[in-house]
């Protein structure tokens, strides 16, 4: 019974650590993005708050903090409060399962690629009963919209994590890191064996998150804020901070499936001295710079497009290349002896 | 005696409290909110069960895909539902006849395990039969009997469901005249030849 008790403190105070650095990584991560994006528009970007803007995101969250919650009399009190805390609590509860580096998970548990797929997928309700909540045509619109872009995208992010599943042979995230340590360095990592498939994810992942290009769902130039047009100071922080969380996911996500997770590309001595986890965190900000220059220097797509490209093109490629990598995996006995 | 007994009273409880709320609530939305939780309660059952797979199935399939279909037709649909609760009584006595068929199969069923498993009297007696014979992960367990014992159930459920699925866009599929499509390749094929034509157009005399 003690013993169930220590583990239980034991978690609860490394999910708190993970939980306050995860946090103030985003507040950077945030600002990272809107540096990137000044810099491709020759802009400064937020450079008054602190050296550099480096506390911008803070000031911006003591600013919402202090701000009146405005709640429309016609909302539906309960429900218009429950959609800010159910994406950004679903946001990081994905953070449980993913592994900083060899043994460094809150729950390193069998089914993990599919707990993060399951999380994410439940991603859609806050924007569903955010915009039913808000009592309104227009954030009910916009949630309609961003609802079905979100499980449009999630059918071929399914696909590509099967191929994934297939290749590294188990469900676990470090089983999938550790099947990608092959003496070939970052050559071995899936991005090039399965390169159409992590073309697709990123691109998917974009959708899945509503970054830009795909973002129609709060599309500022023609929506105004889409769904969360209702929401003001923390509730929608708390949106905003779910969005970001999430997209964090998603780069780890990308890092751990196709991106090798803890190891080091090239794997000789010296550079195998380097704790893994200062490789994960450098590898999800690569995958981040992308997400950000895609923001940068990518037109917002139409929303007809968006689902042509969803269903039309993306779910059969995938679709077929789940066919061909269990083919190929077969035919040349690669396939994996799963545990 | 351990936490897990704690969870699953706390999960069951919750299960069903969800559930009754699903029948009792006044807004449709609410309802499908309440089934909502009930799915994410039953998953936690099956994670006490450590059959984590059907868990996050049960996530990914109903609670990610099914329920927010049926959240989108109850918010569209302009259901008036103290129209609907007036025929409540009458549907009452064939909706308790159900629902005292599906308990007594239940018990008989959970009966049996119990009694199979030898442990006699405690709700997880389930948990501690699946864990004996736990050496192999869950997914590798249900995989091996899936697609090799039950492979043309399978694949018979799977074409059930394609028919379903081809059956509902044939129903909701069709094209009115006059409507203007976007025909995508024929937009990609076209070049600046095709597209562009220069003439020469003669001075007071236009094309």
């Amino acid at each position: 019974m003690s013993d169930m008790l220590l583990a239980l403190i034991l978690t609860a105070i490394k999910s708190i650590a993970l939980l306050v650095v995860l946090l103030i990584c985003v507040a950077f991560i945030l600002l990272a993005d809107r540096k990137i994006w000044a810099a491709v528009q020759l802009r400064r970007g937020p450079n008054v708050v602190g050296p550099f803007g480096l506390l911008q995101s803070f000031a911006d969250l003591l600013k919402f903090v202090f701000k009146e919650p405005i709640i429309p009399s016609g909302a539906s009190k309960g429900i218009f409060l429950l959609a800010p805390l159910v994406t950004c609590i679903l946001a990081l509860a994905a953070w449980a399962v993913i592994p900083l580096q060899a043994g460094w998970a809150i729950a390193n548990i069998n089914v993990g690629v599919l707990y993060i797929f399951a999380i994410s997928s439940l991603g859609v309700y806050g924007v569903i009963m955010a915009g039913w909540a808000s009592n309104s045509k227009y954030p009910f619109l916009a949630a309609l919209r961003c609802a079905a872009q979100m499980v449009s995208y999630e059918v071929s992010i399914g696909f590509v994590i099967i191929t994934v599943l297939m290749c590294a042979g188990s469900l676990n995230l470090t089983a999938i890191v550790e099947a990608q340590n092959t003496r070939f360095g970052f050559l071995g990592w899936y991005w090039l064996p399965l390169l159409p498939m992590f073309v697709v994810f990123f691109v998917s992942a974009l959708a899945e998150t509503n970054r830009p290009p795909f973002d129609l769902m709060e599309a500022e130039s023609e929506l105004v804020a889409g769904f969360m047009v209702e929401y003001s100071s923390t509730p929608y922080m708390m949106f905003m901070l779910g969005e970001y969380v999430a997209v964090v996911t998603m780069c780890a996500l990308t890092t751990i499936m196709f991106l090798g997770g803890w190891l080091s590309p090239i794997p000789f001595v010296p550079f195998t001295w380097i704790p893994g986890a200062l490789w994960f965190v450098l590898k999800v900000c690569l995958v981040f710079f992308m997400f950000a220059m895609v923001k940068a220097m990518v037109p917002r797509y139409r929303y007809d497009q968006l689902m042509r490209l969803g269903w039309k093109v993306f779910l059969p490629i995938s679709l077929a290349m789940v066919v061909i990598v269990a083919a190929v995996l077969q035919i040349f006995g690669w396939a994996p002896v799963g545990s | 005696m351990d936490f897990s007994f704690a969870f699953f009273y706390l999960f069951a409880a919750v299960l069903l409290g969800s559930a009754f709320m699903v029948v009792a609530a006044r807004n449709p939305v609410h309802a499908v909110l309440f089934l909502i939780l009930a799915f994410v309660n039953a998953a936690a059952l099956f994670l006490l069960l450590s059959a984590e797979f059907l868990a996050m199935i049960l996530i990914v399939v109903y609670v990610g895909a099914v329920a927010v279909l049926f959240l989108f037709v109850v918010m569209m649909l302009d259901v008036d539902f103290a129209e609907l609760k007036q025929g409540f009584l009458q549907y009452l006595p064939i909706g308790a006849l159900i629902g005292v068929l599906f308990l007594i199969e239940l018990i008989a069923v959970a009966s049996i395990i119990v009694t199979k498993g030898k442990i006699a009297g405690t709700p997880l007696a389930v948990n501690a039969v699946a864990q004996g014979a736990r050496n192999i992960s869950n997914v590798k367990a249900i995989g091996d009997v899936l697609y090799t014992t039950y492979v043309y159930y399978f694949e018979g459920a799977g074409l059930i469901l394609l028919v379903a699925m081809i059956g509902a866009i044939v129903l909701t599929l069709h094209r009115r005249e006059g409507v203007k499509r976007q025909n995508i390749s024929a937009q990609n094929a076209r070049t600046k030849l095709a597209a562009v034509e220069l003439r020469k157009v003669p001075f007071r005399q236009g094309v």
